[in-house]
């Protein structure tokens, strides 16, 4: 056996060696790798010119100033003899033609004197008619003399003088940006304004998606059947109920709130109603738990700080949209201020009902949870089987119903046996028979349930590219940087989320375990434990992504969603290849650059 | 005041950490755990505030059955028993005033805590736990910067604001050098004395045990071993405890 095995490993060596082999000699054909191309003569030319191209970026440009040196030619020589004298000598610039008339298609010199030295430009046939035609271009040597051999061209014979014109250019006044660079200065601005909304509403996101991705965190969180029934049944009630009560109280208001100093009032007294309430409803200590009257009494007070935190969110809305138009105009310059406040108001207003019901569907969840909770504390183990039974059964119905008809949506089915009665059936059977399964007072562990469920949801966003997702914003929102940002903001949530909970998942044990056996709650433990921890990697994090959104963001132009890329590709496209270079020379600047500031705050933060 | 009735723990894997342990503690008692690493302390006073479920077994505090209370009641009885670990378990980057205020959480009602605000008397509190182990002017400053017994004495100043009836203190001065461990110590026995708050520390060091301990027990791969005064430790017990190749060094 011993003696096998040497034999063994080098068979098995070689077997890996061979198949290594084999792979790259596949990847090869199947990439297409060509070296004949590489050396082609043809191709070497183009890829110098673009080289050379790339090499001289358009930056600056200066203004030019043109000069007309002319001398008279006739074509064909006229009959009479008689031609114009031809002034030479002097200090001034002046043509001679080796010929004074000559026919078409003839080939004569052209000699320049006096120009200035050193200079070029073009030399044109200036027709009686006034239309002239390039014949060469010139370059005048340090004495400012040349000679150029050039083919008279075949134009209408007329009697009188025409006219053989050489233009100087000569280059002059201070440097100036081109247009070229002018268009990158401002499409590179909105990229990296693109780079910035987009980690700025990805890092929101991310910061409470991370908290769930976080296994460390979820483990630990387990609920009772009978919970996690009256769950599934609470949050969908409580979220219909927030939109409903939500639209219902903005359409009533909305004639109140079409003042804006009604609106104004409004937000402030009702933010204010619902501090003062927000305040009588939480005490700052409870020393002794609290008897059921005071309870109640709290819960009153907090349901009205509700409504009133409710109304003053719908009449800020109303006030910024309103003023944020008013004072657009007057501001000028800074009419984006305005801009920015109107945009505000429209996004309170119009993420209101969701938080609101995600909101009321959570203090649904709650208040139902205390209830499964208190029937898990009071009901013996069979009583409480029976009593999931009936909970899992509707739960189970109600989550594939739910389920169906999200799929439903897609693939349109609309056959009501298919998209409601089946799911109903289905699920109500599901949930019975996990109800008999489970024992009634064993927790289950929603926490990690749930982790799962997020790390799959990141994991299949993060895997779709953010060119992908750009494609299907420019579809919702229009060709336009809007459409950018929001591609980049979707793909930064669902990477950040994860790079976030990672970091989650690495602090340090022990804090927590304090912040836990002083009888901190989960949310305080969060706020004492673990936000300390990892702010510095946050940071980093998103001043990290910061960069990866600036450099993704050059190319969401390509397809429509804003930003420089979508001059690059033009130019790109238009083999423009110098213009083109100017924009790579500003990405690579803005990279360069944000790297370095980034590496510099997170020094200065870590 | 505490009752511990059969406790048995089973870690995942089958590991077993304790095994059926029971004993009483009255009011006002300073009570040693020793036993050698592994054998059960961490996991036993780790059960008592429920930081680790008990698999078996009842722990009753007061009259009220830890072991199958409500998170509510959970809370309730948590901000009763202050904890003390061998790494201090700071929050290192916070203030050394945050830490100390971090042991009112129990007290202190979520929302106001998730916009760390903490009533006056909270503060006023703060600085005079502070002051008494000796470090109110070290209140602003990172916890980090402070030195390994500064640290510890800021965790004993997190317990203390919870005005805990029971301190639980796990290895508290492993970590620390001898003259430190000795101050450590005092202050614990200060608090179990002055303030009659009941005391169950475990410790390696045997005549830190005799020091401060008015009573041991010993724990060996999960069993009780020894419950009795200290000074009933001789060498036929120590070699039971500590296994045979033990011998005494402090």
């Amino acid at each position: 056996m011993k003696t096998k095995r040497p034999l063994l490993k080098s068979i098995g060596v070689g077997l890996a060696v061979a198949l290594g082999v084999i792979i790259f000699a596949y990847a090869f054909q199947v990439t297409d790798v060509n070296f004949e191309t590489t050396r082609s003569e043809v191709r070497m030319t183009g890829l110098t010119r673009v080289l050379r191209a790339l090499a001289k970026p358009e930056l600056f440009t200066r203004d030019t100033t043109e000069v007309d040196i002319q001398t008279p030619f006739y074509l064909p020589c006229p009959e009479s003899g008689q031609m114009e004298e031809i002034e030479t000598g002097g200090n001034e610039p002046y043509l001679l033609t080796s010929v004074p008339c000559a026919s078409a298609k003839e080939m004569i010199t052209v000699e320049g004197y006096n120009f200035p030295p050193n200079s070029s430009g073009p030399i044109n046939f200036l027709t009686a008619s006034g239309v002239s035609k390039q014949l060469a271009n010139f370059d005048s040597d340090s004495d400012g003399y040349f000679n150029v051999e050039v083919e008279v061209p075949n134009r209408q014979p007329v009697e009188e003088a025409q006219h053989i014109v050489a233009t100087i250019r000569t280059t002059s006044g201070p440097l100036k940006w081109t247009d070229t660079a002018k268009a990158t200065w401002e499409k590179i601005i909105e990229t990296v304004f693109i780079a910035l909304l987009a980690t700025a509403i990805g890092t929101i996101v991310s910061i409470p998606v991370s908290f769930l991705a976080a296994k460390n965190l979820m483990k630990d969180s387990t609920s009772t059947p009978t919970n996690v029934a009256l769950a599934i049944l609470s949050w969908p009630a409580g979220i219909w109920v927030g939109l409903k009560f939500t639209k219902w109280a903005i359409n009533v208001l909305d004639p109140l709130s079409e003042q804006i100093l009604v609106a104004l009032a409004g937000s402030i007294l009702f933010a204010g109603i619902a501090y003062l309430l927000v305040r009588k409803g939480l005490p700052a200590e409870d020393i002794a738990k609290p008897t059921r009257k005071t309870r109640i009494i709290r819960n009153v007070f907090l349901f009205g700080s509700a409504v009133a935190g409710l109304l003053a969110i719908i009449f800020f809305g109303s006030f910024a949209k309103l003023a944020g138009d008013i004072i657009t105009e007057p501001l000028g310059v800074f009419g984006f201020l305005g801009n920015a406040l109107f945009l505000l108001g429209d996004i309170t207003l119009m993420l209101a009902p969701a938080m609101i019901a995600v909101a009321v569907g959570g203090v649904f969840a709650s208040i139902v949870g205390k209830f499964g909770q208190s029937l898990n504390d009071k009901l013996s183990s069979s009583s409480l089987k029976v009593a999931n039974l009936i909970f899992t059964s509707l739960a189970g119905a109600v989550l594939f119903a739910l389920i169906m008809a999200g799929i439903n949506w897609f693939y349109q089915i609309n056959d009501p046996k298919i998209v409601l009665y089946y799911p109903l059936a289905i699920g109500g059977i599901v949930g019975f028979l996990l109800a008999l399964a489970v024992r009634p007072k064993h927790p289950l562990p929603t926490g990690l349930i749930i982790y799962t469920i997020i790390r799959t949801l990141l994991n299949t966003t993060r895997s779709i590219e953010p060119l992908v997702m750009a494609i299907v914003a420019v579809i919702w929102v229009g060709i336009g940087p809007f459409a950018g940002s929001l591609a980049l903001a979707l793909h930064t949530i669902a990477s950040l989320s994860k790079l976030y909970s990672e970091q989650v998942e690495s602090i340090d044990d022990g804090p927590l375990e304090a912040i836990q056996a002083t009888g901190a709650n989960r949310l305080q433990t969060i706020v004492y434990a673990v936000i300390p921890q990892i702010i510095p990697p946050y940071i980093s994090f998103t001043m990290y992504r910061w960069d990866i959104n600036v450099r993704m963001s050059t190319i969401i132009g390509f397809v429509g969603g804003g930003g420089i890329g979508f001059l690059l590709q033009q130019n790109i496209n238009l083999l423009n290849y110098r213009a083109a270079s100017v924009q790579m020379l500003a990405i690579a600047i803005v990279v360069a650059s944000m790297d370095y500031i980034s590496s510099k705050i997170r020094e200065s933060i870590v | 005041m505490l009752e511990i009735k059969n406790v048995t723990k089973i870690y995942d894997g089958n590991v077993l950490a304790l095994d059926d342990v029971s004993f009483n503690i009255k009011q006002g008692e300073f009570l040693a755990i020793i036993g050698l690493s592994g054998s059960g302390k961490s996991t036993l006073l780790r059960c008592i505030n429920r930081l680790v479920e008990p698999t078996k077994g009842d722990i009753i505090m007061d009259d009220i059955n830890i072991t199958n209370a409500s998170q509510d009641e959970l809370r309730r009885i948590r901000r009763k028993i202050g904890m003390i670990f061998q790494h201090f378990n700071l929050v290192e980057r916070s203030k050394v005033m945050t830490n100390v205020l971090a042991g009112r959480l129990g007290y202190t009602n979520p929302a106001m805590s998730l916009v760390n605000r903490f009533s006056k008397n909270d503060v006023e509190m703060a600085l005079k736990q502070l002051e008494r182990v000796g470090i109110k002017d070290q209140a602003y400053k990172r916890a980090d910067e402070l030195s390994g017994g500064q640290q510890q004495r800021v965790s004993i100043a997190r317990a203390m604001m919870q005005n805990p009836k029971l301190i639980l203190a796990d290895e508290p001065v492993a970590s620390l050098d001898p003259v430190l461990a000795h101050s450590i110590m005092q202050y614990l026995e200060k608090i179990n004395k002055e303030d009659g708050v009941t005391v169950i520390c475990s410790l390696h060091f045997l005549d830190l045990v005799h020091r401060y301990a008015n009573r041991a027990i010993a724990l060996n791969a999960g069993k009780l071993m020894f419950d009795g005064s200290p000074k009933d430790i001789d060498d036929e017990k120590f070699k039971e405890i500590y296994g045979k190749e033990a011998e005494r060094v402090g």
